[in-house]
């Protein structure tokens, strides 16, 4: 089978999961620093209680309500997570997994439940489809733009205003929270605020396209900056280009690659998450002064090797 | 109704019984893999492991196809899963020991990443033309109430082996639990021991995720050993109590779902772990946030009352004349230190219900006979620290009064003496004050 040509559609997708990379880039760069960085994947599997409930309360399956319903489920999941891990002492990845498997066990019997009355499916919410954004254009000013790329397009302005108004408090917070506190930067109220903005990104992009891309942008894109550098301005610059690369790559490759097999398409979110992990081998092999090859080669020697100034 | 309780509850039906004693197991196997999880910080790589089975689930069933079979052989499908989450965890253990990234980062790249892959793989699989792959999502999805008796066996077969294989293991797994820094100098192939750990959680996990889906064998590696840390600091009870508790959540869970058959039976054995979970965050006697409370309260109490008393006696040291047990102005021992009133009022009444004071006038207090001897063990013992300070430590004598604080409650019997020994001429005095005893500022 022929490839199909990259239509307006392809930009459309590649540009709504550059949007929704970046949007989760930046707020995942903070996740990694501090350790959660299983927390989008868990919030992912959260939410469907919250959904349900939505669904209970208006009786309709509109996306405002159910939006909101998530978003608290999510906040509440770093909640829970915060308390249990800070009262009962127990490891935070465990806290995490307790919550939200239970979470989802709520979620699926209140699930069951509404099932009498329609049709929520819980795999609905784990794919949410990049692939679709194209068929629901709404227009804005002059232009005509998918409805899940003005989401997440604001959801990333709403991301980087925050960052770059509190960017002092918030890289003092994740690399010395002690200090932050003594200076009087609460790191409860800055993590409170981080997990927010996780949760309400989280629920926005998975919303309008998907959970997986949202899972693998928290965390691939800042793993690979934080291979290549340990500055916090380079990290969150890195993570932003390599969540825009993959989100291109990975549709790319989603429509390239399958017809290889005689196959017309495959799934663009899975595709884009893989991307990024092929961007973060790269970046694993051919780090300049991490990467394994800098390493094989002496990269490490280097520093407290004598300086070869003296040979003629 | 309550007839069909019992029943169920005591397996009386031949079905119920086989996928109760079969999710028993499994309780028991994770509960024992995932205490060795939680000590080593890694409980969510149950997640990992779940999520990353699925390229193997969809190549294998291409390949399948692509020899001509169906694809849907349920040999095959697990094979598959478990390569491709062993190739998961492989990768996990290369990023973090090659790379700076600590382990959530490896765990949530490999989970995002396979997780990804897997979609991808299936979306393509679902168009093969020719072969239908609906319903393979569901593989992951689980089915408690249908198993029949072969899965049941195979289930409690391979969980009983792990288990077994765990607690054979227990010494090795406890060594890079705790410290596989020592592990690594001590000549251990900490790596292998690794692996050899993952893999028993892939076979548990992949076994599990069919048998009774994705969000039940997350929870049973992680739920049962958070619970069970609460209750023991020795790992030998809480590998038993883990175990237990993975156990009784299965019974439990699985016999409320026989009673409520519309709701699926995962769900309900995670709750029924939470719930036990819940109860041993507040009430677990190791750890629990009550009983940890409560003992905080009391050493405050404690402290409260031997600060009070001490006050007392160093105001009966500054009255003119030989040293007698004469009532004390509340006013005056309020003063002595810098304490809010309602501290003031707490203390007094504790000290009061040990026995250790009574009210002599309305406005003054006076120390009763075990009151006055443990005002002298108090004062002694905050002494004979800051004294040691001053000679040992060259603490200048300002200095020494707040160390002597804190320690002057937890000075035990053997302390004493080692200080006595150490200052060698005390004897069996209580020394003078070296610095100027004073109330606090008025």
């Amino acid at each position: 089978m022929n490839a199909m040509p990259w239509t307006s559609f392809d930009t459309w997708i590649a540009v709504t999961g550059m949007l929704c990379a970046v949007s989760c880039a930046i707020p995942g760069s903070f996740l990694v620093l501090r350790k959660m960085s299983m927390m989008g994947d868990a919030i992912s599997h959260a939410v469907l209680p919250g959904l349900a409930l939505a669904f209970f309360a208006t009786g309709a399956r509109d996306s405002l309500p159910m939006f909101v319903g998530a978003a608290v489920v999510g906040i509440l999941t770093a909640l829970f997570t915060q308390w249990i891990s800070k009262f009962g002492q127990v490891d935070r990845g465990a806290a995490m997994g307790i919550v939200f498997t239970t979470l989802f066990a709520i979620g699926l019997i209140l699930i069951v439940r509404a099932a009498d009355y329609v049709d929520l499916d819980p795999g609905c919410v784990l794919y949410g489809a990049i692939e679709l954004t194209p068929l629901d254009m709404v227009v804005l000013g002059p232009f005509e733009l998918p409805r899940a790329a003005i989401v997440n397009g604001t959801v990333l302005l709403m991301n980087l205003g925050i960052v770059v108004l509190l960017f002092k408090e918030l890289r003092l917070s994740s690399f010395d929270p002690a200090l932050a506190d003594t200076l009087g930067f609460s790191p409860g109220f800055l993590h409170y605020l981080l997990m927010t903005m996780v949760a309400v990104t989280t629920v926005a992009a998975f919303e309008s396209v998907g959970s997986i891309i949202v899972i693998a942008m928290l965390i691939v894109p800042a793993a690979t900056a934080l291979l290549i550098t340990r500055r916090l301005v380079p990290v969150l610059v890195i993570a932003s280009v390599v969540g825009c690369a993959s989100a291109w790559l990975g549709h790319y490759m989603a429509i390239r690659i399958p017809p290889l097999f005689g196959i017309s398409d495959t799934n663009s979110s899975g595709m884009m998450a893989f991307a990024s992990g092929l961007l973060f081998t790269l970046a694993w092999i051919f780090a300049p002064l991490e990467g394994l090859l800098a390493r094989f080669f002496g990269g490490r020697g280097k520093a407290i090797r004598p300086p070869a100034t003296t040979n003629p | 109704m309550f007839e069909t309780i019992t029943d169920i509850l005591f397996l009386k039906d031949h079905n119920t019984r086989v996928v109760v004693i079969s999710v028993m197991l499994l309780g028991v196997s994770s509960g024992i893999i995932g205490a060795f999880l939680l000590l080593r910080k890694r409980s969510l790589m149950g997640d990992v492991l779940s999520h990353a089975t699925l390229p193997g689930i969809g190549l294998a069933f291409a390949l399948m196809v692509a020899m001509g079979g169906t694809g849907k052989s349920l040999p095959g499908l697990l094979l598959g899963a478990a390569v491709s989450g062993a190739a998961g965890l492989l990768l996990m253990l290369a990023i973090r020991s090659t790379t700076r990234l600590r382990d959530d980062v490896a765990m949530g790249f490999v989970l995002s990443v396979f997780f990804g892959l897997g979609v991808a793989v299936l979306g393509m699989v679902q168009k093969i033309p020719g072969a239908n792959a609906a319903g393979l999502e569901s593989f992951i999805y689980g089915k408690t109430a249908s198993m029949v008796f072969q899965d049941a066996a195979l289930i409690g077969g391979v969980a009983l082996v792990v288990s077994v294989v765990a607690v054979l293991f227990k010494k090795e797994f406890t060594l890079i639990c705790f410290d596989d820094g020592y592990a690594t100098s001590q000549g251990w192939p900490v790596v292998l021991l690794d692996i050899a750990m993952l893999a028993l959680v892939t076979i548990v996990t992949v076994i599990g995720l069919q048998a009774v889906g994705l969000i039940l064998i997350i929870a049973f590696l992680i739920i049962p050993a958070a619970a069970a840390r609460f209750w023991t600091h020795r790992l030998d009870y809480m590998l038993l109590l883990a175990a237990l508790i993975g156990a009784l959540s299965g019974w439990l869970g699985a016999s409320f779902s026989g009673i409520f058959s519309d709701l699926p039976a995962g769900a309900i054995i995670v709750l029924v772990a939470a719930a036990i979970f819940i109860i041993s965050m507040f009430f677990g006697t190791a750890r629990g946030v009550v009983p940890r409370l409560r003992d905080q309260a009391r050493l405050k109490r404690r402290i409260g009352r031997q600060h009070l008393l001490r006050a007392a006696y160093e105001i009966l040291e500054q009255q003119p004349g030989p040293l007698a047990n004469v009532p004390v102005d509340r006013a005056s021992l309020f003063a002595h230190r810098s304490w809010s009133p309602r501290e003031f009022r707490r203390f007094l009444a504790h000290a009061r219900a040990e026995d250790h004071l009574e009210t002599a006038t309305p406005d003054a207090i006076r120390l009763s006979e075990s009151g006055f001897g443990e005002a002298a063990r108090m004062t002694r013992n905050h002494r004979l620290w800051e004294l040691y300070l001053i000679r040992h430590a060259d603490v200048a004598p300002s200095h020494v009064d707040r160390d002597a604080d804190m320690v002057e409650h937890i000075l035990g019997a053997d302390l004493v003496r080692q200080l006595e020994d150490e200052l060698g001429d005390i004897g069996n005095h209580l020394p003078e004050s070296p610095h100027a005893v004073q109330p606090a500022a008025l």
